[in-house]
């Protein structure tokens, strides 16, 4: 960043470091510090010794690689149709995609056993429910959007006219992908992945719910111990395994993705239209993973008795019973924290991004290392954390109305940096170097280059945190909290916590509500950023 | 079998109570020496926070109530389910999140009094509470309230020529085999309660019930509700029998859609555990006079007449008349087991470990 002034980059630096600092960082160490100083250093040296530790550590391992390795599978087609073709409902299509991130475990998990009941194929030896499967078909459910979209907005971004050229010199499609597109895609496949595998990593109520009671992973056992046996050294020993895990992972992607990155130009080119036979391939790929079970959600909140009705929407604005506020002022506040915690995650992940791909050697790798972390550590080392660190003035935070909207984004700033950064990176230098000859200011040449172009890529991650944050329950869970700032995850918990047709009716239409708002939500927030990346694309 | 209650059930809950905990009436009786003298610090005015689980709820208007009393506000601060709000408060022992917790029960209690969470107080309420519910005799903790998890089952899958369970042996005799499923009680809490219920049932032969168990296919689920909603009849799944709660067909009823007279489930009151539930003065609070204010509320009438229908638990003090709904379907076993805190405290992690080895391995 030369000619950048030296304020500008001291900010760009210091606002993600004292963020990730005090709400990750501090947190943290003061549970694994406080964990450590009891027995939690002996269990620590004693865990490799242990047959059921290495049991639990070597499934989260191969559940979480096999579910990634699906993930980019199911979704990479996908990624290439909404990429290279223009079609009807393309951007609704896109927007259902986020649609999985807040949707509660237990509703999906019904949901799948619903549809396979149908075709009645969970009867015998095809039964889903507590096998590995669930957990398998779950985590390609909740995260094909990830890989869908992050590959996808990088993929639109380059030129078409490397494939024709491949094609007319006679390499096969299949070539032609192996050794022409994916090289090219591979820094936003391999950012994609990496974000999928470390979700897998510290997915909670997949594995706990869906697995059923015979399956451990390190996340589950952390919670296990920390809260169900009140063991802090047990479960800071396996935390701090955790830790050192995500760390090694997201050190070896990182390398993976910087290596590998080759530089893309950028495409003006007008997306085509595609055959209806690939057209319609694809989309029922993408529907039967994640439309049927949708529909079976949308189907349930309308069952009143034997018949259907819009009754249990209509509840939702009074008081719900068992809850403390009404389920409206839940959605509310669910927005709320939503808007915050993507503006923080759009500050902090995009000025850290700037510093990944602009910064010299360690503190760019450093600031690509340590923002990725709150995705893989667990959801009870954060929450405890913050509750011991930031629990003295100036910083009695416990009970801020704050905390939620922060722990959102720690999760929300890895998706703006994994799909900012490979975007960016891609920008060709030249391009800036013809606007600085042309007497551009750095700032100008940022605001007209670099922005515009990455203006998709912000889109899709600001629309992530948005979706990521209305869905949250892990996190949020261990916050404490007061019964106004109640949030809608929460809420549809709660009420799945008692017997009776009326809660659960209830809960489902919450459930529809809160997804047809993250639908919406997303749709707006990514027209203002194709608005944005068009109008440069067609000046170029 | 089912046993539906009558308006004399305050009383017979008392006895039954009472009954449960082989009579120690004898212990901690200093509360007929009156009330301890109140220090007359002005309340008035001050604010205070009530660390409670996710599962309180009362009407609108009950809170306010002490507020008018008092003039002393109350702010609720949720902090998980029951064992997160325990970890949680030992993790910030010393400077707490609030003033008063309520919700602990007495199969966490021994691991809270261990980790010194709670400052004593003998509430001049108390003297409306049976002393089998006084499990802890220091006062460090308050009884406000008290249940039952019990196995539940779907009234229409039983009869003449499968007639229900009567006993917890029962549950093991072939003629039952793959009907019941059961929470994990390394992650459940209704789990736990029923491990225990076992154990206070068979004593050293609770291994050999759950050995039987097994091999009469009972299924495990990690939660409540993936039990009752994923495996239990009544959340579409093919298992007649569920460890839930005693309340469990009430809320069957009132929580109907669309509305029905008689619940579609009843409780097997012979596999019933009892859960008492305490509020405490969380040690550290700056509001002590305040803090006792609440918990004396906690105990009057006002709010223990409030808990059946929102909590679907019952009221600890005696002079609280229940309310008509939850008389008419709730079923209060006449002799649930039970087991010492202490018990529980000292042992749960190994019995767990040994319910995992035997059931799930």
């Amino acid at each position: 960043m030369t000619g950048v002034p030296r304020s500008a980059r001291v900010v760009a630096v210091a606002l993600p470091a004292a963020f990730l600092g005090v709400f990750f960082l501090y947190p943290v160490a003061a549970i694994v510090g406080r964990g450590l100083t009891g027995d939690g250093l002996d269990r620590l040296l004693g865990l490799p010794g242990s047959a059921s530790f290495r049991s639990v550590a070597w499934f989260t391992l191969w559940q979480a690689v096999v579910s990634t390795v699906l993930t980019v599978l199911v979704a990479l087609p996908g990624a290439h149709l909404l990429a290279r073709y223009r079609f009807r409902g393309r951007a609704a299509l896109r927007a259902l995609t986020t649609v999985p991130f807040v949707l509660p475990t237990v509703v999906v998990g019904s949901a799948f056993a619903a549809l396979f009941d149908r075709f009645g194929l969970d009867g015998g030896a095809f039964r889903l429910r507590h096998t590995v499967w669930a957990i398998l078909a779950a985590h390609v459910f909740f995260n094909v959007a990830v890989v869908l979209r992050t590959v996808g907005a990088f993929w639109e971004g380059l030129d078409p006219a490397v494939e024709e050229q491949a094609r007319v010199l006679g390499a096969g499609p299949w070539r032609t992908f192996r050794s022409v597109t994916l090289p090219r895609l591979w820094p936003a496949v391999a950012a994609a992945a990496s974000i999928v595998f470390l979700f897998c990593t510290t997915s909670f109520g997949v594995i706990l719910i869906l697995g059923g009671p015979t399956r451990a992973t390190l996340e589950t056992e952390i919670w296990r111990h920390a809260v169900w046996r009140g063991d802090l050294a047990s479960a800071t020993a396996l935390a701090v395994v955790q830790l050192v895990a995500v760390v090694a992972m997201v050190v070896v992607t990182n390398r993976l993705q910087r290596r590998r990155a080759v530089g893309g130009r950028q495409s003006a080119r007008r997306p085509q239209r595609p055959t209806g036979r690939l057209l319609g391939a694809n989309l029922a790929l993408l529907a039967t993973v994640l439309l049927l079970p949708v529909a079976v959600l949308v189907e349930r909140s309308l069952a009143v008795g034997d018949g259907y009705s819009l009754r249990h929407y209509g509840a939702l604005a009074d008081r719900v019973n068992l809850l403390p506020v009404p389920a409206l002022v839940a959605l509310r506040n669910s927005l709320l924290f939503a808007v915050v915690a993507t503006a923080l995650a759009l500050v902090v992940g995009g000025l850290a991004s700037l510093v990944v791909v602009h910064g010299r050697g360690w503190v760019s790798r450093v600031f690509d290392l340590g923002l990725m972390l709150p995705l893989g550590v667990s959801a009870v080392t954060l929450g405890f954390g913050m509750l011991i660190a930031l629990d003295d003035p100036p910083l009695d935070l416990r009970t801020s109305r704050w905390l939620v909207p922060v722990a959102h984004a720690l999760v929300g700033i890895p998706f703006v940096m994994r799909t900012l950064v490979p975007t960016l990176r891609s920008i060709d230098d030249r391009l800036r170097e013809a606007a600085a000859v042309l007497g551009a200011s750095p700032t100008r040449v940022f605001r007209e280059i670099d922005l515009p172009i990455a203006g998709r890529a912000v889109a899709v991650g600001a629309a992530f945190a948005f979706a990521i944050s209305l869905g949250e329950f892990g996190a949020t869970s261990f916050l404490p909290r007061q019964p106004d700032r109640l949030t809608a995850p929460l809420a549809l918990f709660r009420l799945l916590g008692t017997p009776g047709d009326l809660l659960r009716g209830q809960a489902m239409a919450l459930a529809v509500v809160l997804m047809l708002l993250t639908a919406a939500c997303v749709l707006v927030i990514e027209s203002r950023g194709r608005f944005g990346s068009g109008v440069v694309r067609g000046d170029l | 079998m089912r046993r539906i209650l009558t308006r004399v059930l305050p009383l017979f809950a008392a006895a039954s109570a009472l009954a449960a905990c082989g009579g120690d009436e004898t212990t901690g009786g200093g509360l007929s020496g009156g009330a301890p003298t109140r220090t007359p610090e002005p309340i008035e005015g001050q604010a205070i926070t009530l660390v409670t689980h996710d599962s309180f709820w009362v009407s609108p208007g009950t809170l306010e109530a002490f507020t008018t009393e008092t003039g002393v506000t109350v702010t609720i601060e949720y902090a998980g389910d029951t064992g997160q709000m325990v970890a949680t408060s030992i993790l910030t022992v010393g400077n707490p999140l609030g003033d008063v917790m309520y919700g602990v029960d007495n199969t966490f209690l021994q691991r809270a009094l261990d980790a010194e969470l709670f400052e004593a107080y003998e509430s001049p309420a108390l003297v409306n509470v049976p002393m089998s519910l006084q499990l802890d005799p220091g006062h460090r903790v308050t009884p406000i309230n008290f249940g039952d998890v019990c196995a539940n089952y779907w009234i229409d899958r039983f009869g003449d020529d499968l007639p229900v369970p009567a006993t917890l042996a029962d549950l093991a005799d072939p003629a039952y085999r793959g009907l019941l499923v059961v929470e994990n009680p390394e992650t459940s809490s209704p789990g736990l309660a029923f491990l225990l219920a076992t154990i206070a049932e068979f004593g050293d032969g609770w291994e050999k019930f759950w050995k039987s168990l097994r091999i009469n296919d009972v299924v495990v689920t990690a939660s409540w509700d993936d039990a009752y909603y994923g495996e239990f009849v009544s959340g579409g799944g093919d298992r007649p029998i569920v460890i839930s709660y005693a309340s469990s067909p009430p809320a069957e009823v009132i929580y109907a859609d669309p509305p029905v007279d008689i619940a579609p489930t009843g409780v097997i009151t012979d596999t019933c555990f009892r859960q008492v539930e305490f509020a405490g003065i969380l040690a550290g609070t700056t509001h002590r006079a305040a803090a006792e204010a609440l918990v004396d509320f906690l105990l009057s009438d006002t709010f223990q007449e409030d808990i059946p229908l929102n909590m679907f638990v019952f009221p600890a003090s005696t002079t609280a008349v229940l309310p008509q709904a939850f008389v008419d379907h709730v079923v209060l076993p006449e002799d649930p087991h039970t087991l010492a805190p202490a018990d529980i405290g000292a042992n749960r992690n190994a019995w767990t470990e040994r319910w995992t080895e035997i059931v799930l391995r």
